[in-house]
């Protein structure tokens, strides 16, 4: 059985429902959630700090830390151990470097900038939604950057190309899926982040990229209302 | 001509275009990008001539020469004293530049500051590697003795002090306290503890309410009304 329509019947370019709001921690120096079906993400800011071990320190512009971290009952599956792991790790590491091209840390020598990115329930799509929520509170730390970055993943299911896979379509088993997370730079249209998982062929990989753009520019229009409603009169 | 694309006081958010056309230039908070003016920060637009700047609303402190700042005694060395900044920095206070007066060599430097004491100094350089020094010696600075601190976002500082220092000087008349604001964003406050309350929610409220417009009569209001129940509670 082909792919018809989506088993949760939504269009092939749309997204779940997102909702955002800025500075929701009032203790961090800025902060964010981020919010999209069924995955919330949740984004601190702390810094520029002091930088301690010292060897860390780059005396040339400060550096970015970014944490990426699911709580134990956030899946659906098995329950997620605390600490980092594995695939925390890495996701921590593709987060710092899709936030890293547009942040300005330049004026801030030897500190570190944290980011902490908790997920209270996740339904597929984290990693994304982690970078959106990143870099909305990043920006609501009053750091100086050229732009915000916003982040979505695509794919395809069977023959179908589509937007925003949840967790039963990344799972489909009647055919051939591929989960491509996305992030990028709305208003220079560069990309800053771009994995894959799965098979699809070129033409596919090119078309589904596109439509991924799309969607992150309504994504980034919903990030930037979100900062503006902050300090709305 | 430029198009101009927001108004005064609009929220910028980063990435944002500003402006078009090379009419206009980029000031705080913005950078040129071929013919836009984009925001780089989150910010509050201020159209200032043809300079296009933001009034940021967030962020940490970051020292800048001059400033007089509040400051925290964390290390008492042979030749002077290690003071946190409550930013990213710490600054350095040398002997020299404590106090005129003579201190032998290897004397107990402890007896002038020691660890833990607040001080109220002003920056007097800051490297491109961001080694802050200050100096005590100026009108009003001094160690601070008894009163309480509070941290307030040192971007609101200009709004707390006000026009000429008329909202801190509306607050001190009001709650008959001693006040002290820091551009780091550190606050002293001294007075009688209901007197450093009303200060203290006074300066939260502006905290709070910075970036709207007409806030001195509203804090006077505020003031006003606050000192009256206070009267009848008594």
């Amino acid at each position: 059985m082909a792919y018809k329509e989506r088993l949760n019947g939504r269009k092939f370019d749309e997204t779940r429902k997102i909702e955002a709001k800025a500075g929701v921690i009032p203790r961090a120096d800025g902060s964010a959630m981020f919010k999209i079906g069924n995955t919330w993400a949740y984004a601190a800011v702390y810094g520029p700090r002091n930088l301690h071990p010292k060897f860390l320190q780059d005396p040339s512009k400060g550096i970015l830390r970014c944490n990426y971290n699911m709580m134990p009952f956030s899946s659906s599956g098995d329950r997620v151990r605390p600490g980092s792991s594995r695939r925390s790790k890495e996701i921590s590491l593709v987060t710092e470097k899709a936030l890293l091209p547009v942040l300005d840390l330049s004026e801030y020598p030897n500190s570190v900038v944290d980011v902490f990115i908790e997920f209270p329930q996740t339904e597929a799509g984290s990693r994304c939604a982690g970078i959106c929520a990143a870099a909305m509170a990043l920006a609501d730390a009053g750091l100086a950057m050229k732009d915000l970055v916003a982040a979505v993943s695509v794919g395809r299911v069977d023959d179908k190309l589509l937007v925003d896979l949840d967790y039963n379509e990344e799972a489909y088993e009647e055919g051939p899926v591929a989960d491509i997370p996305i992030a990028m730079s709305p208003n220079y249209g560069k990309v800053t982040l771009l994995q894959m998982d799965g098979l699809i062929s070129k033409e596919q990989l090119k078309k589904v990229i596109e439509m991924g753009k799309k969607a992150c520019k309504d994504i980034y229009e919903v990030q930037k209302k979100a900062l503006k409603d902050r300090y709305k009169i | 001509m430029s198009k101009i694309n927001v108004k005064n006081k609009d929220i910028a958010v980063p990435g944002e275009v500003l402006a078009v056309g090379m009419e206009s230039f980029p000031g705080i908070g913005t950078y040129r990008e071929g013919e836009n003016i984009v925001a780089s920060r989150l910010g509050l637009v201020q159209l200032d001539g043809r300079t296009i700047k933001l009034i940021l609303l967030s962020g940490r402190y970051i020292p800048k020469r001059g400033d007089t700042i509040i400051c925290k005694v964390i290390d008492v060395g042979f030749s002077g004293w290690r003071l946190e900044t409550n930013g990213p920095y710490s600054a350095m206070l040398s002997m020299k530049d404590a106090t005129s007066q003579f201190i032998a060599r290897g004397a107990d430097l402890t007896q002038f500051y020691d660890l833990g004491d607040q001080i109220v100094c002003s920056i007097t350089n800051v490297t491109s590697q961001k080694l802050v020094d200050v100096t005590m010696k100026g009108p009003g600075l001094r160690k601070l003795s008894g009163g309480r601190i509070i941290e307030v976002s040192s971007n609101k500082v200009p709004r707390i002090i006000g026009k000429q220092g008329s909202m801190v000087s509306m607050i001190k008349d009001a709650t008959k306290c001693n006040i002290t604001v820091g551009q780091n964003g550190l606050v002293w406050i001294d007075g009688s503890p209901e007197d450093e309350l009303l200060a203290i929610t006074t300066i939260r409220k502006i905290e709070e309410e910075s970036h709207l417009s007409g806030l001195t009569d509203k804090i006077k209001e505020f003031l006003d009304k606050n000192k009256k129940t206070q009267k009848t509670d008594k």
